[in-house]
């Protein structure tokens, strides 16, 4: 019932916005300095990417992502405010404009990025579709998996592979889905499911929930490809291109060398895509309605790509995940931003 | 005098001051006014939908859904439409609320009537269920269900099995599937057969005991004629019938019928959680009754259990009906509870997958509440009509 309503009422809201919407003459970001924060949908607690801590602060990659952008606007990062959102509840919120941008390890989709009245901004991790097995199973490939039930969580794009995969393989499958990962994860910890299947950094972060994580392991099939990013709604360019240029800004950081730590003493550099990128020349800033120092106060407040990286879900996090597909391009990986200039 | 009168017919007053055309004008302008208004409302909610690059309409109930459902009453394959899985969704929650009244219906009577006890100890005891029962959400009792019992149940391959026929584990409980091979319509019809005849049995025993006050023992009978019948229809037809057996192949067992556990725990938790409100609907109707009818009933010879039976019941139904409607309908809309524990009913399947892989929130949320609403109306008739066949006729 709860849910009927919670739903109900997001579409009220929804229609209510729509309504009115034309009306509002306001830009989003003319909205935001009003206001005085930024208003981000976030998961309800996945480790490294969006989870509050015992003093109610949000951590993790997505969280920081959000925070960038606040410290691009305010020149302050603590002007981020979180709503922490289930798959299912993701987008309404954000057509709906509860919130102003959704960083909630969303898979960039044509769907999604078509039909829903929204634009992806870019990527913030690149990851693929992965399954958890309890380790006494013995199973070692996702082709040895005919039969299996899976826990999935409801309204992600891991409904949707999971099915393309078995069916492509001529498996059987059994999906039981749940609303929240709490609850996916539950399931498969009473043995409700074979196995667990997700982005696999979330396995990750929901292996590390288990009471014994070593009893289950994340297999080495990789069934998708899962690009996840931050969400701004269609038709306000401005501020699709300030979410958009906020994450270029510290992927072009790490590979410029500006971290938080450096990032003073940088802006005495004669390296002119450095003056660029923190302001110290040229009108970047403005030209997104932002000030001159948008691409400085992102750097010292949040840091540069690898940082945010490094902090959430890199090497000796709980999380453990190697740099891979998520290095720059002229490390091996993928990671590649357009150039400020 | 008196022909004066009869002259004089008032003036017919204008219609704008005929209070009759005046309610009828101001209904019909009421009416014109809502629907403009709820058009007004679609209209420009999808002009600005469709501005803001939202698709809207039906036509993605064609398209296909592409995901896997867990437990379907009819065929169901990821590459079936969105439209199927709204039936499949929809059948769910039919079937977990039909299974729901009836349980709740029947633990509700037996511990309204058990809480009227004179026996200390039974009345203690269902004072303690319902008080239990109905102070705890139904969200917790879904859970506690749920998750309390499939902790406690073995894996696949440890299943609890009886006979190599049913299995027990905590992918559900698995038992034979009947497959009628040619043939078996003789035993259908041996079985309608009975059942009409049950029924004229009923109609006639019922006249000859008006005439002659004579009871015939229809409860046995009938049952008689319902086993017999189609047993030897079935033997005469030599026993028409086959057996998926569920066997264990990897992970699962696959054929025959499997009960998934979130329908066993959501039938159990909104089944005890209605019945305690039942009960005490019961308890009240029972109450409502004058002493008297039971003295009367008693000092007429009939035993306790026919006094309740064919006295106080019946005059008890009167005030029990419109409060249990309610409950039924209760039961149905909390039903939708089920998508916390992932079993597929309409809310999880239709409302929550569907809705997120199209995003059509609007359609999807018009023809779910769309639903609700004629399951609530169905039921509301229903109950309505039963009502008034045992309301109280004044002669
Ligand atoms: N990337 C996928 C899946 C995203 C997703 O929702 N993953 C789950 C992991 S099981 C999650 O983050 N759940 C956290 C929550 O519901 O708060 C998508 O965009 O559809």
């Amino acid at each position: 019932m709860k849910k009927i309503f919670s739903l109900a009422a997001g579409t009220a809201t929804l229609l209510g916005v729509v309504m009115a919407g034309n009306a509002m003459a306001n830009t989003t970001l003319e909205n935001i300095r009003e206001k005085g924060h930024l208003q981000c949908g976030v998961t309800s607690g996945l480790p490294g990417f969006s989870q509050p801590d015992d003093k109610g602060n949000w951590t993790g990659i997505d969280v920081d992502t959000c925070r960038a952008v606040a410290a691009a606007i305010f020149g302050d990062a603590s002007k981020a405010q979180f709503t922490p959102l289930t798959a299912k509840e993701r987008f309404t919120a954000l057509q709906s404009g509860e919130i102003d941008m959704l960083s909630r390890n969303t898979t960039w989709t044509l769907t999604r990025d078509a039909s829903l009245g929204l634009n992806f901004a870019g990527v913030n991790y690149y990851d693929g579709q992965g399954f958890l097995v309890s380790r006494e199973l013995g199973v070692s490939d996702a082709t040895e998996l005919d039969g299996a039930t899976a826990c999935i969580q409801a309204g992600t794009t891991t409904e949707l592979n999971m099915a393309d995969y078995f069916r492509t393989h001529g498996m059987e499958f059994n999906a039981l889905v749940f609303d929240t990962s709490e609850q996916t994860v539950q399931g498969f910890a009473a043995g409700r499911c074979d196995v667990l299947t997700s982005d696999r950094s979330q396995l990750a972060a929901l292996r590390s929930k288990l009471t014994d994580p070593n009893s289950a392991v994340i297999l080495p099939t990789i069934i998708s490809k899962e690009p996840l990013g931050p969400v701004v709604r269609q038709g306000d360019d401005q501020w699709f291109n300030i979410v958009k240029w906020t994450l270029f800004t510290q992927v072009n950081a790490e590979e410029l060398g500006i971290t938080s730590a450096n990032v003073d003493e940088m802006k005495s550099s004669d390296n002119p895509s450095i003056q660029r990128l923190l302001g110290t020349d040229g009108d970047m800033g403005e030209k997104l309605g932002l000030s001159a120092d948008f691409g400085y106060n992102i750097i010292k407040e949040v840091g540069n790509y690898g940082e945010m990286y490094n902090r959430n879900v890199g090497p000796g996090t709980p999380l453990d995940l190697e740099r891979g597909l998520n290095a720059l391009w002229t490390e091996g990986g993928i990671m590649y931003a357009p150039p400020v200039r | 005098m008196s022909e004066t009168t009869s002259q004089i017919t008032p003036a017919r007053a204008k219609p704008w001051n005929d209070p009759r055309v005046r309610s009828l004008v101001f209904q019909l302008v009421a009416i014109a006014g809502v629907m403009w208004g709820g058009w007004t409302l679609v209209d420009n909610t999808l002009a600005n939908m469709e501005a803001r690059g939202i698709s809207t309409g039906f036509g993605f109930l064609e398209q296909s859904a592409g995901f896997g459902i867990i437990m379907s009453l009819i065929p169901y394959e990821a590459t079936d439409s969105y439209g199927r899985t709204f039936w499949v969704g929809l059948l769910n929650t039919l079937l977990v609320s039909g299974l729901g009244i009836v349980a709740a219906t029947l633990l509700g009577f037996m511990i309204g009537v058990a809480r009227l006890s004179s026996n200390w100890l039974i009345a203690k005891l269902s004072l303690a269920y319902i008080e239990i029962i109905r102070n705890i959400p139904l969200l917790l009792q879904i859970f506690f269900w749920y998750f309390a019992v499939l902790r406690n149940l073995p894996s696949p391959r440890q299943s609890v099995e009886l006979g190599g026929l049913f299995f027990l584990n905590n992918r559900g409980f698995y038992l034979p599937d009947p497959i009628a091979l040619p043939g078996f319509g003789w035993v259908e019809l041996a079985l309608a057969i009975a059942i009409a005849s049950v029924i004229a049995l009923r109609i006639w025993a019922k006249r000859r005991q008006q005439a002659t006050g004579q009871i015939f023992p229809t409860g046995k009978v009938s049952l008689a004629i319902l086993v017999t019948l189609p047993v030897l229809a079935f033997l005469a037809t030599g026993a028409p019938l086959d057996w998926t057996v569920p066997e264990l192949r990897g992970f699962n067992f696959r054929g025959g019928i499997t009960i998934i556990p979130e329908l066993a725990a959501l039938w159990v938790a909104l089944s005890l959680y209605t019945a305690s409100f039942i009960a005490e609907i019961v308890r009240s109707g029972i109450l409502s009754v004058s002493k008297g009818q039971t003295e009367a009933a008693r000092a007429l010879g009939l035993r306790q259990g026919l006094t309740l039976r064919l006295v106080v019941i019946p005059q008890a139904m009167r005030v029990i009906i419109p409060p249990l409607t309610s409950q039924y309908l209760n039961l149905v809309k909390n039903s939708s509870l089920a998508t916390a524990i992932g079993y597929p009913d309409l809310v999880s399947v239709f409302m929550g997958t569907t809705l997120n892989q199209t995003g059509q929130a609007v359609e999807v949320v018009a023809m779910t509440m769309a639903v609700y609403l004629t399951i609530s109306l169905l039921i509301s008739f229903v109950m309505n009509l039963y009502n008034r066949a045992v309301a109280l006729k004044e002669r």
